[in-house]
């Protein structure tokens, strides 16, 4: 595999910048609003998309993670099994507005089954999904983000590494990695 | 981080390794969290079929398998032999390809007699759960009182677990043995002498007779009952004495000057090998067992069901 940098650290922050800019026209004062991130990977992004928001807005949103493990529509489908991760919701999502939160979006299937699981724990009044990177042309399921991060165009055989300061590297980083042939 | 089961069907403890045991609990919190929320399902094993097959009696075992399974979304159809064909001389393989002609990927059985999965997985491709061979094992039994003891003391490692009944006749007594020293606690057996199997200690437990010394040793105390259904012979005088000698009562605890957790894998024979008030006591975990053995079959059905691809 071969890597090549998408998005490095100072841009990165300013793209950070701009989607809590989008939310902030959206949702103004976000007396309503809570974020779920999904598990495992859109954790670290939802975390950053919140502190960022407290940064420039002084409010506090409530922030969930959710796991749709349980939910996915290739279990005994897929060569090895996925990993239960931990779903942490202290808070209701009933007639809340949700901003799902992941790190890539590609075929969309995980998205439709973190829906599934978020619909366990209530009725929102509105669901949105906020991605730090789109794969364009990917989509299996008729789904689409409202806020995007980075577009790129990617093959199936490619992989989009998301890489946060603090988890084992220095600089946040988004690397596409390539096989060497191409 | 192990991804998957090592084994195909659940047939006993003494197969899983450690990282078998530890994947199962960890997949059961998550499914624990599940049955805590106000929709307890999950739609994972939607495409899954599963027979309960009981042989022997059963009530809550059978009823938490049936739970677990529900929760998870399989099919699922009960079979009791006490009203079926088994009764016009129908052998186990021929019962069992039955049901398997009707499309079923799983099968969860309890049998009297010990081995009868194990016997069953060599001829058949679905995946097995042994809910109980005879005096055997009862590996879901023994995954759930682990699980339990990791969830009040935070780990089985390094504690002193004394099992106390009827050893001879207990299935949940052996998985338990299997599980607990897989976890790396030290396990104690203790019961009248008749009802200690002969060469248990090879297993590598202590033995006690004194029913007060192994409380004072241990910090769990996994409490069984009296299997009277299957003692063909006498093995104590009476179950007043066996009470006097080996009953735990509030008083006896109280005397310990430490608080140990008392387990019991249910049915109670309240005044006989427990009390009520130490059964109803913040020291019991038997309602929390009970608990914890829905989100670990949930665990086992469907890890084991990841396994075979659809």
């Amino acid at each position: 595999m071969q890597r090549r940098l998408l998005l490095g650290h100072p841009q990165l922050a300013i793209t950070i910048g701009r989607l809590c800019q989008e939310l902030i026209e959206n949702h103004q004062n976000f007396d309503n609003t809570v974020i779920l991130g999904l598990q495992p990977r859109g954790i670290f992004f939802a975390e950053r998309i919140k502190e960022r928001l407290l940064e420039i807005t002084g409010t506090e949103i409530e922030l969930g993670y959710l796991d749709s493990t349980f939910y996915r529509d290739d279990f005994r489908r897929r060569d090895s099994p996925k990993r239960a991760n931990e779903t942490k919701i202290d808070f209701l999502i009933e007639g809340k507005k949700v901003i799902l939160i992941d790190d890539v979006f590609y075929t969309g299937r995980s998205i439709r089954a973190a829906m599934d699981a978020m619909i366990a724990y209530g009725r929102p009044a509105k669901v949105e999904l906020l991605v730090l990177v789109e794969r364009k042309y990917s989509r299996h399921v008729p789904i689409k983000p409202d806020y995007v991060g980075r577009q790129v165009n990617t093959l199936d055989s490619h992989k989009v590494l998301v890489e946060w300061k603090g988890q084992g590297v220095d600089d946040d980083n988004i690397w596409l990695m390539t096989n060497e042939e191409e | 981080m192990q991804e998957q089961l090592s084994v195909k069907h659940l047939l006993g403890i003494k197969d899983l390794t450690p990282g078998d045991i530890e994947l199962i609990f960890e997949t059961a919190d998550e499914f624990k969290d599940v049955i805590n929320r106000p929709i307890k399902k999950v739609p994972s094993l939607r495409d899954v079929t599963v027979a309960n097959v009981f042989f022997e009696n059963s009530t809550r075992t059978k009823l938490s398998f049936e739970l677990a399974e529900k929760r998870l979304s399989a099919d699922i159809i009960n079979f009791s032999s006490s009203n079926s064909s088994v009764k016009k001389g129908e052998t186990l393989l021929d019962t069992v390809n039955n049901i398997l002609s009707m499309k079923v990927d799983m099968i969860v059985m309890r049998h009297a007699s010990p081995g009868a999965p194990h016997f069953l997985s060599k001829h058949i491709k679905a995946n097995i759960v042994n809910a109980g061979d005879g005096t055997h094992e009862h590996p879901t039994q023994a995954l759930l009182d682990t699980f339990s003891i990791r969830q009040r003391l935070g780990g089985v490692a390094g504690k002193k677990v004394a099992i106390i009944g009827d050893i001879l006749h207990s299935r949940v007594a052996l998985s338990n043995i299997f599980a607990l020293q897989k976890l790396g606690a030290e396990v104690m057996v203790c019961g009248p002498i008749t009802l200690l199997p002969k060469h248990i200690a090879t297993l590598g437990v202590k033995v006690e007779l004194n029913v007060r010394k192994a409380l004072e040793w241990c910090d769990v105390a996994n409490v069984l009952r009296i299997q009277l259904e299957r003692q063909q012979i006498k093995y104590f005088p009476s179950l007043r004495e066996y009470s006097l000698y080996y009953g735990i009562n509030k008083k006896l605890l109280d005397s310990l000057n430490k608080e140990i957790v008392i387990m019991h894998p249910g049915p109670i024979n309240r005044g006989v090998e427990l009390s009520s008030d130490v059964a109803d006591s913040d020291h019991a975990i038997i309602l929390d067992q009970v608990e914890n053995g829905v989100a670990i079959r949930m665990a086992v059905l469907y890890l084991l069901a990841s396994l075979s691809k659809n």
